[in-house]
């Protein structure tokens, strides 16, 4: 039995991690400024865990081969312990959890605690039961004002997220069901949600961050690849939670300026 | 009178032989007969510290809410603008009178708690000696403790109906939701403590043994206690934390 | 009976003590005193313990029905029909709070601690019998309340196990929120009262009721898992049960404690200016607290076995302790590592995340003494200790996934996938469990006097962890591929499409580990009564329990209170006749 346990736990152990190491199935490849960190960090990570995952369950198994009950075996050692070996094993493991901790702190501080720069494109994410919708300040820089009242998820576009006409600043206000951004440039969403909680959620982009009723949500991301990027919803938001996703189109500067221009035209 | 009671034997391991048989001091009263009640009363002393601490999470969590939605900024989504909504409740004054009524309640509760450990030690006594169980009539603290309780819950339904009467209803505004969420906790657990009282004095009619009615008045009895200091804390909590 | 009290010449010295002290009560009459609203902590432990088996075989077909539709979304199931998915949601809601209330946060705390916790600590009951019984029956109709919320209008809530507002607050918000939210908050609010009370006994009895000898740092180690786990649910399920009537009075009496100006469907909604982060907060203050309500007491029992079945001493009986001790406070501090993404603030999400990781310590330094019990034993592989090295095994793993978690930076591409998903089955759904199973095959023989099948344990053993691996292993890749979680069906976006046939396989899988658990259902009822007869101490275990008749009589003690020489871990001891040493074996072992 004890062979057996051997067996089986250095199977698992070493079929899990061939997965991991061969990323049979892995995060797509990042295109955004920050996905280079975090990605790195997720490998240092996951070499580190990895190591104590597979050291672990090895010596698992491997005591419960080695120190099976036979007529041959000494009797058990009779121990109550080792203080030494607590307090290096307990030292130990803390430098590695909060060490790992600290040095991914860096990467979480330039993500979220610092404001986006100046000259970032402004991108009102709005989230509401089940679709998002994009919307770009236009010309005049300033969000047009919305109103609850004039809120009317089945009529899209402008009307989903109760644009309110009568403010001048709404006239240049473009929304869109699909996001574009320029590549290179740095983007702040402002996310917010109508009815209940939503996540905006960019796996290539490595950002996520819920979009929650009664708060507008700033913060940033720099896409650095051309392409399209689908988004999900990622926080359970009813029953349509699993089709509730989009698109992110990351295209030139002047593509995107063309874009832009053109919807700005079909308002006119 | 006297009464067989079964007894049971207990290995007194402290004289036996081998080994260095490291025991801890007694805890329970050495063979002392009343050891027993002792024992009881620890007991129900620390499981009620247990109990109030569970309860007292319950108002801690009620607490942590009021003083963050106090500071809450809301965004108004028509101008875009964050704002706060927060704008206290005037207190009925009756609340004040009801506060005395819970604080004299205690003092009487104390009493009460008094008077089941004379009737305790009169029972003792009376065993032995064959003196009647009763001495003479006093008014039953205990049941003006009850009196007292209920008159505090009568007032704060009355103090909920002046609320009512001056706009302030549960859902008017986040401070009322709070003026009533506190106040209705409270009180349910206050009515809680009036069951257990009830529960004593019928007990005595039913004459459960003057040990246990003493245990039960001294546990309620702190409750009780722990119930007029929370609500003393609700009250300033409302009054002067916003 | 004679003896005196005073003699030194006498060997043993007896006390005439009054029954009552010792609680001696007699053994109740008749059915319904005996077996309904029986006070007697053993048989409330079994009722705890029938209701979490129903719980759990309940939501294990949930789980089923979820894994169906997820592989074929359009298929429809004889009885059930087709699962649309909102009904999937309702499953999904269902199966996490049917699980993490009814079965992993009730069997091994209500049903195994509390037979065993009077009789480890050589009590003769729990402190307050009458609150024991009512603390049971509260729950019990919790659980109905639970039931019921799938046969009203709208059916059983969508809202996931942790019930997030606005969504858990807005009957318009989606099917099932209704009349079914209601009851399953109901549900929560009646469950909390009962574990309250059953807390308040666990701690009384613990601190107060415990025989001569049996220090604090004498008990078991399951004691004290069940002493910890027991302050902790003291301090935490107050705070559920607050946010309960909170999130009550949002649904029902227009409040707006959690709910801001919403706008569902184009209704405005008739509140404004609650916060939806607050029940976050709340929610998890008690959340995080009643995780480790679920794995310590399986903590407490993997020590307890792997010594037992390495005869030998549990390595760092104070370590552990410690480490129990620390898991506990530090798992009160760290509630925010589940609203990394929540829009709270990040310094407060960075502060959380270091009291995270530092969690992880204590729960390392388990680890490490469990691997240093074995080490240098004489392993017997009786299916308690299968179990107990499954527990090992799968407690690491569904650890590992953690520390990736606990860094906000890389919960940025993990949150809300399946790599949640799969780190915390790992660590509840099959860890935790397998403690129930280990606690099950090990004091079945107390508690039915009758040993239970180890050949069909060892089937059971097999099936359920190579079966649980491959459940749930997978979903760690799933959930790094950005699969998101609580999709009811994988056929939207098209980064899922190459992840369906793991998907495919997961199910398929769950098929097989599922039929599994019905070996173990045979082999528990088959076992009371064709079981080869127990002795009253088959495992040749030194704690208390294995001192006391088989099943143990009403007063546990048979009219005897124990008294307590040796720690409990004395196994092998140099110069003993045996190769263990019982607690109240006077022939005391030196303390250490």
């Amino acid at each position: 039995m004890g062979l057996v346990l051997l067996v089986v736990i250095w199977l698992i152990t070493f079929i899990s991690a061939y997965f991991f190491i061969a990323k049979t199935w892995w995060l797509p490849t990042g295109a955004s400024a920050a996905a280079a960190g975090i990605d790195h960090h997720f490998a240092t990570t996951y070499i580190l865990m990895g190591i104590v995952f597979v050291a672990a369950q090895v010596l698992l198994g491997w005591f419960a081969w080695k120190y099976r009950d036979r007529a041959a075996a000494s009797p058990a050692r009779y121990s109550h312990g080792n203080n030494t070996l607590e307090i290096l094993w307990t030292v130990l493991t803390l430098i590695l959890f909060v060490g790992l901790n600290l040095m991914s702190s860096s990467i979480w501080a330039s993500e979220r605690f610092r404001a986006a720069e100046p000259g970032a494109l402004q991108v009102e994410v709005t989230g509401m039961q089940f679709a998002w919708y994009f919307r770009y300040a236009g010309p005049d820089g300033k969000f047009g004002a919305t109103k609850p009242e004039l809120i009317d998820p089945s009529a899209g576009g402008e009307s989903a997220i109760g644009l309110d006409p009568t403010d001048p600043a709404s006239k240049d206000d473009v929304v869109s069901g699909i996001m574009y951004t320029p590549v290179n440039r740095e983007v702040e969403v402002i996310l917010r949600a109508h009815d209940v909680i939503h996540s905006f959620f960019v796996p290539a982009m490595r950002f996520k961050q819920d979009a929650v009723p009664g708060l507008a949500i700033r913060m940033h991301f720099t896409p650095i690849t051309t392409g399209d990027y689908e988004l999900a919803c990622a926080e359970l938001c009813g029953l349509g939670h699993y089709k509730m996703h989009g698109m992110l189109k990351v295209v030139s500067q002047e593509e995107f300026d063309k874009w832009l221009a053109a919807r700005e035209a079909e308002k006119q | 009178m006297a009464s067989y009671t079964p007894t049971v034997s207990i290995d007194d391991p402290r004289t036996a032989t081998g080994g260095d048989g490291v025991l801890p001091p007694d805890w329970g009263g050495d063979g002392d007969s009343f050891g027993f009640f002792d024992t009881r009363l620890r007991r129900a002393r620390l499981g009620l510290v247990v109990g109030l601490t569970g309860i007292a999470m319950i108002f801690i969590s009620f607490t942590s809410a009021y003083v963050i939605r106090q500071g809450l900024p809301t965004l108004d989504p028509r101008t875009n603008t964050l704002l706060h909504d927060w704008f206290p409740v005037p207190l009925p004054r009756l609340l004040l009178i009801n506060t005395g009524v819970l604080l004299i309640s205690s003092v009487t509760m104390e009493l009460a708690r008094r008077q089941a450990a004379r009737k305790r030690a009169l029972a003792r006594f009376a065993s032995v000696a064959g003196a009647p169980e009763h001495s003479k009539e006093e008014i039953s603290w205990l049941a003006l403790t009850v009196v007292l309780g209920l008159s505090f819950l009568a007032g704060q339904w009355m103090a909920w109906r002046e609320l009512a009467a001056s706009g302030f209803y549960v859902a008017s505004s986040p401070s009322s939701s709070f003026v009533y969420l506190l106040t209705g906790m409270h009180g349910v657990h206050l009515f809680g403590g009036v069951v257990a009282l009830l529960t004593v004095g019928v007990a005595s009619v039913l004459r459960r043994s003057a040990d246990s009615q003493l245990i039960a008045v001294d546990v309620t009895g702190r409750y009780w206690h722990f119930m007029a200091a929370l609500w003393v804390y609700i009250l300033c909590l409302l009054e002067f934390v916003h | 009976m004679a003896g005196s009290t005073g003699g030194g010449e006498t060997i043993m010295a007896t006390r005439q003590i009054a029954a009552h002290e010792i609680h001696a009560h007699a053994a109740p009459q008749g059915f319904l005193r005996k077996w309904v609203f029986s006070l007697d902590h053993k048989v409330i432990g079994l009722q705890y313990y029938f209701l979490a088996l129903t719980a759990v075989f309940v939501g294990m077909f949930l789980s089923l029905l979820m894994r169906i539709h997820l592989i074929w979304p359009n298929v429809s199931l004889p009885l059930v029909g087709e699962i649309k998915p909102e009904t999937y949601l309702s499953l999904l809601t269902m199966h996490g709070t049917i699980m993490v209330f009814f079965v992993l946060t009730t069997a091994p705390q209500g049903g195994f601690g509390n037979y065993f916790l009077p009789i480890q600590i050589g009590a003769a009951d729990m402190a307050f019998p009458v609150l024991n019984m009512l603390s049971f029956w509260v729950t019990f109709i919790g659980y109905i309340v639970m039931l019921s919320a799938f046969f009203v209008v709208g059916g059983a809530p969508l809202h996931g196990w942790t019930g997030y507002p606005p969504l858990s607050a807005l009957p318009s918000a989606g099917p099932g929120e209704g009349a079914g939210a209601d009851l399953w908050i109901i549900s929560i609010a009646l469950f909390c009262v009962g574990a309250l009370m059953s807390a308040l006994n666990f701690i009384t009895t613990t601190l107060d009721m415990r025989a001569r000898g049996m220090t604090m740092m004498r008990m078991p180690l399951t004691c004290w898992a069940w002493f910890i786990t027991a302050i902790l649910g003291l301090l935490a399920f107050g705070v559920l049960f607050s946010a309960g009537i909170l999130l009550l009075l949002d649904r029902n009496a227009g409040t707006s404690f959690f709910v801001p100006l919403v706008v569902v469907n184009g209704q405005i909604a008739a509140h404004k200016g609650g916060s939806p982060l607050l029940w976050q907060h709340l929610f998890w203050f008690f959340g995080h607290p009643e995780v480790y309500i679920a794995i310590l007491p399986a903590m407490g029992l993997c020590s307890q076995l792997v010594s037992v079945f390495s005869r030998k001493p549990i390595f760092g009986y104070k370590a552990m302790v410690y480490a129990m001790l620390s898991i506990g406070l530090l798992g009160f501090m760290v509630w925010g590592h589940h609203m990394f993404m929540s829009g709270m603030s990040p310094y407060s999400a960075f502060a959380f995340s270091v009291m995270t990781m530092a969690i992880g310590v204590p729960s390392a330094i388990k680890t490490f003494n469990w691997l240093g019990t074995l080490w240098g034993g004489r392993i017997r592989f009786y299916s308690p200790m299968l179990f107990a090295i499954g527990f090992v095994s799968l407690f690491v793993s569904g650890g590992i996934s953690g520390p990736f978690l606990a860094q906000p930076t890389l919960d940025i591409p993990l949150h809300d996938t399946y790599f949640v998903t799969g780190h915390f089955h790992l660590i509840m759904g099959v860890a935790s469990i397998f403690g129930i199973f280990a606690a099950t095959y090990y004091w079945f023989p107390k508690m039915f006097g009758h040993m239970m099948s180890e050949s069909l344990a060892r089937w059971h053993f097999w099936f359920t962890f190579v079966g649980t691996y491959a459940i749930f292993m997978p979903m760690h890749y799933l959930g790094m591929a950005g699969h998101p979680r609580r999709y009811s069906q994988g056929t939207e976006l098209a980064f899922l499409q190459p992840l369906l046939p793991l998907q495919k396989f997961i199910t398929y899988v769950a098929f097989v580990t599922i039929a599994a658990q019905f070996i173990f259902l045979f082999n528990l009822f088959w076992s009371m009564k064709y079981g080869k007869k127990a002795s009253d101490n088959p495992w040749e275990a030194t704690t208390l329990e294995w001192t006391t008749a088989t099943p143990p009589p009403h007063d546990n003690f048979g009219g005897r209170t124990p008294a307590v020489y040796n720690g409990p871990y004395e196994y092998s001891v140099p110069g003993a006749p045996r190769d263990y040493v019982m607690q109240t074996d006077p022939a005391t072992v030196a303390a250490h």
